[in-house]
């Protein structure tokens, strides 16, 4: 008999007294802190638990969080969300993606608008529920439009595994996975033209939960050695984020720059090894991928190889599908906002032109943006 | 957010490579591509992620976590009786 | 607003808000209508009437089907405003090639209900379209019940009263999901389906001081506290760990990325009562199967006017909006 109940696993990391008892430890610890500590957590996720639990409320305000780009919708560029508005109204084809996509508009509108104007865009809960589209649509071309950081790529490659072992004809694949050191990378080391990136002022990263349940922990192994930035791997539970916090204040004020994993019930070394395996047979890094609100970053998006163009729809609508980049908005600041240099509520557009129903940049596209963040609990942060 | 929730498994067909997992009182097919074979066992505990179990989660560092998180309230609730009945001590009016 | 109809504008919530304020209060404008009860009170403050309709799939689902919906969707409406269910008028739409023994089923089930509630059905209609027109039946009821109690208003709340909730929530959208295709999520959950007008008149009966009642329908209770305290003018601070919801729901709700608070309700409703007969109220509902849980979830104050806080039980706090687009499964 295990001691373990499913149900600790809930309560066990959301248990008030704990939340507090942390709550009580970090304003201990941060009063040692020489200069204020602004962490950045990189996944949405941690976004979303940050602020459905108004964790900001309980520490000192020498703990800042710098929200980062690890949504998925959020940071999808209008050229690619266009893509999948073009396949999806051609008349022979159903687009099917997960239901995340459907508000993120792009040049046309969204997979939402699309739908409503006649297009046929399902939105499922798992790619595998593909298999039964195509099997009740024999005569359709069924394109999948596959989104996620790296926790949601392998579930993706079992769907392109499960296509090629049964042979199905009518599965095709738009992929757009993205993988979250580069864009780490990006935050902290990158120089472009309008920004001097070397300006951020991320002192340390809240790695993500379940991106690192796939590939393990030592994605992340360069940024306190090469780059001096602490990292400590958190599970999304508000007690997990209280946790990791505590651990990076500590790793401040005892002069240590490391990697730590909070969440060792989940997170290994190494890694679901299998699942990086699918990744490896079917995808390869794609030499740039347009991120909305940062631009190009190099090898931070996935393909799918050469030898299985026979069911990549970019490559088989290449005729039909724009590759002309578009620009963000010339106002939005998102990217200074993902690098910590500006906060939402500096934008000139920010509320105004930029709304959550009307977004224009990626930080107000979904839930989990820093700008909707604020537009939504503005007062109350 | 990568939305992945633990769950409990129930059920486990080899035949199609699926698991029935119980996420509270809910139960649904995961798949079991992802695993290796015979890695997930009836009554593990898993994370499942838009239809497939993404990863075991490891009961003795949940338990070792939950055990922490005790001594922690533990030691802060000592430190607080403490500090009342120094309050107390130090209080002027004590004993008047 | 967009230029094509979507989904998400029949929500229950801001989507919906708009486009019912754009379109139809735009155009149909008078005093009545403004009021957004729900049940139009008319003919001096004597008589509520409420129209409803329903079209959810699947027709069948465990604890209720589409009939007793119909009856139960209007009978409540006509319940929140402090009336007794009389009189209604039932529309059906059937698409070709839909069975008999269904509609029969249906009905059987719309005549248990109404007993229930001691209302007739008093006038109808019924249209059979082509294949695809619609989604098997839709179903309108409309209905005319008589005020026992003038007043009730949800635009009357002050910090006089407290919120209360007859039950846990979110058991109608959570079994409607798990019952879905596509979805394949089996759970012993039951919809929440019920008249409430039993209930409703034990407290009017009894002269507790009800200031606001209403079914938590599309949109969830998160929907009814902030239509609350847009019309009231107030902010209503709710106690999170205070609303009851059910292992189940709370399963599919981690599952699917839902929050309970806005998941469809269809037999449990929210109630604004003077503070000094919230216990009576609550030893009333006691006496009810389908209100045994019912609490106190939430206080009315002048804080952040018009908007609706969720107080967390280790003291921070946030807003709770209406919902807004369209509810789907969701990874992120």
């Amino acid at each position: 008999m295990s001691q373990l109940q499913l149900k600790d696993l809930y309560d066990g990391f959301r248990n008030p007294e704990v939340i507090e008892g942390f709550a009580k430890l970090i304003n201990e610890e941060a009063k040692k802190l020489p200069k204020p500590v602004n962490i950045m957590e990189v996944c949405g996720g941690h976004t979303h638990s940050i602020m459905k639990f108004g964790l900001p409320q309980l520490l000192p305000k020498n703990i800042n969080f710098i929200h980062g780009p690890g949504c998925p919708v959020c940071i999808m560029p209008k050229e690619r969300i266009d893509h999948a508005y073009i396949l999806a109204e051609l008349d022979d084809t159903i687009l099917v993606t997960l239901g995340d996509m459907i508000k993120v508009p792009g040049s046309h509108g969204s997979l939402q608008d699309a739908r409503a104007k006649g297009a046929d865009v399902r939105f499922v809960y798992s790619p595998l529920d593909t298999l039964k589209i195509a099997q009740e649509n024999p005569d359709k071309k069924i394109i999948f439009f596959a989104i996620g950081f790296e926790t949601t790529t392998p579930m993706t490659t079992s769907l392109i595994d499960i296509v090629i072992k049964k042979e199905i004809k009518n599965i095709f694949f738009h992929i757009n996975h993205v993988t979250v050191p580069e864009v780490m990378v990006e935050l902290i080391d990158s120089r472009d033209e309008h920004v001097d990136s070397y300006n951020n002022r991320i002192d340390a990263f809240l790695g993500p939960s379940h991106v690192s349940v796939i590939t393990g922990s030592k994605i992340y192994e360069k940024f306190p050695k090469k780059y001096n930035r602490p990292v400590v791997v958190a599970g999304f539970e508000p007690v997990d984020v209280m946790e990791a916090i505590l651990m990076i204040v500590r790793q401040f004020n005892e002069g240590r720059c490391e990697l730590e994993v909070e969440y060792k019930r989940l997170v290994s070394y190494d890694g679901n090894k299998k699942a990086q395996a699918l990744i490896e047979k079917y995808f390869e890094k794609a030499s740039l991928f347009k991120w909305r609100g940062l631009g190009n970053i190099p090898d931070s998006g996935y393909r799918l190889k050469d030898e299985y163009a026979y069911l990549d729809a970019e490559h088989i609508y290449a005729d039909i599908l724009p590759k002309e980049e578009i620009e963000d908005h010339k106002l939005c600041i998102c990217g200074d906002i993902l690098r910590g240099m500006a906060k939402p509520n500096e934008c000139t557009i920010f509320g105004t032109a930029c709304k959550p129903q009307t977004p224009l940049g990626s930080c107000m596209v979904s839930s989990e943006g820093a700008c909707a963040a604020y537009y939504k609990y503005g007062n109350l942060l | 957010m990568c939305l992945s929730i633990p769950s409990k498994v129930v059920k486990i067909d080899k035949e199609r490579n699926v698991a029935v997992v119980d996420t509270m009182g809910i139960t649904r097919e995961a798949g079991l591509e992802l695993m290796e074979e015979d890695d997930v066992q009836i009554g593990d505990y898993v994370l499942l992620h838009i239809g497939f179990i993404m990863n075991k989660i490891d009961e003795e560092d949940a338990l070792e976590s939950l055990r922490v998180y005790n001594e922690i309230l533990e030691k802060l609730d000592e430190e607080e009786r403490r500090s009342l009945v120094e309050e107390d001590d130090n209080c002027p009016n004590r004993g008047a | 607003m967009n230029k094509q109809i979507t989904l998400a504008m029949g929500n229950g919530g801001e989507e919906n808000n708009e486009l019912i304020s754009k379109i139809f209060y735009k155009a149909f404008k008078n005093e009545i209508l403004q009021k957004s009860e729900d049940a139009a009170v008319i003919h001096g403050g004597e008589l509520a009437f409420s129209t409803d309709s329903f079209t959810v799939s699947p027709l069948f689902f465990p604890g209720a089907d589409i009939g007793k919906l119909a009856v139960c969707g209007t009978c409540n409406d006509l319940a929140m405003m402090g009336a007794k269910p009389k009189y209604l008028t039932c529309s059906v739409i059937i698409e070709e090639g839909f069975s008999t023994r269904e509609l029969e089923k249906i009905v059987r089930s719309m005549k248990k209900e109404l007993e229930v509630n001691g209302a007739v059905v008093v006038s109808g209609d019924t249209k059979v379209v082509p294949r695809g027109s619609v989604d098997k039946i839709f179903i309108n009821t409309t209905g005319i019940g008589e005020i026992q109690k003038k007043g009730i208003s949800s635009n009357n709340i002050t910090t006089d009263d407290v919120i209360l909730l007859s039950r846990d929530i979110g058991c109608h959208g959570a079994t409607i999901f798990c019952a879905r295709e596509g979805i394949e999520l089996s759970t012993t959950l039951e919809s929440d389906c019920a008249s409430l007008t039993h209930q409703v008149q034990a407290l009017l009966d009894a002269g507790v001081k009800v200031t606001a009642m209403r079914d938590a329908t599309r949109g969830g209770v998160s929907a009814v506290l902030n239509e609350w305290a847009k019309q009231s003018n107030i902010c209503i601070e709710v106690q999170e760990d205070a609303v009851p919801v059910s292992q189940e729901v709370n399963g599919v709700c981690e599952m699917l990325g839902f929050e309970a608070l806005n998941l469809a309700n269809e037999g449990t409703f929210v109630l604004a009562v003077k503070k000094e007969d919230a216990q009576k109220a609550l030893d009333i509902l006691h006496g009810f199967e389908n209100s045994k849980n019912a609490v106190t979830i939430a206080s009315v104050t002048k804080q952040y006017s018009q908007k609706v806080i969720l107080l967390s039980p280790y003291g921070t706090k946030r807003f709770l909006d209406t919902p807004t687009g369209e509810l789907l499964p969701r990874i992120c």
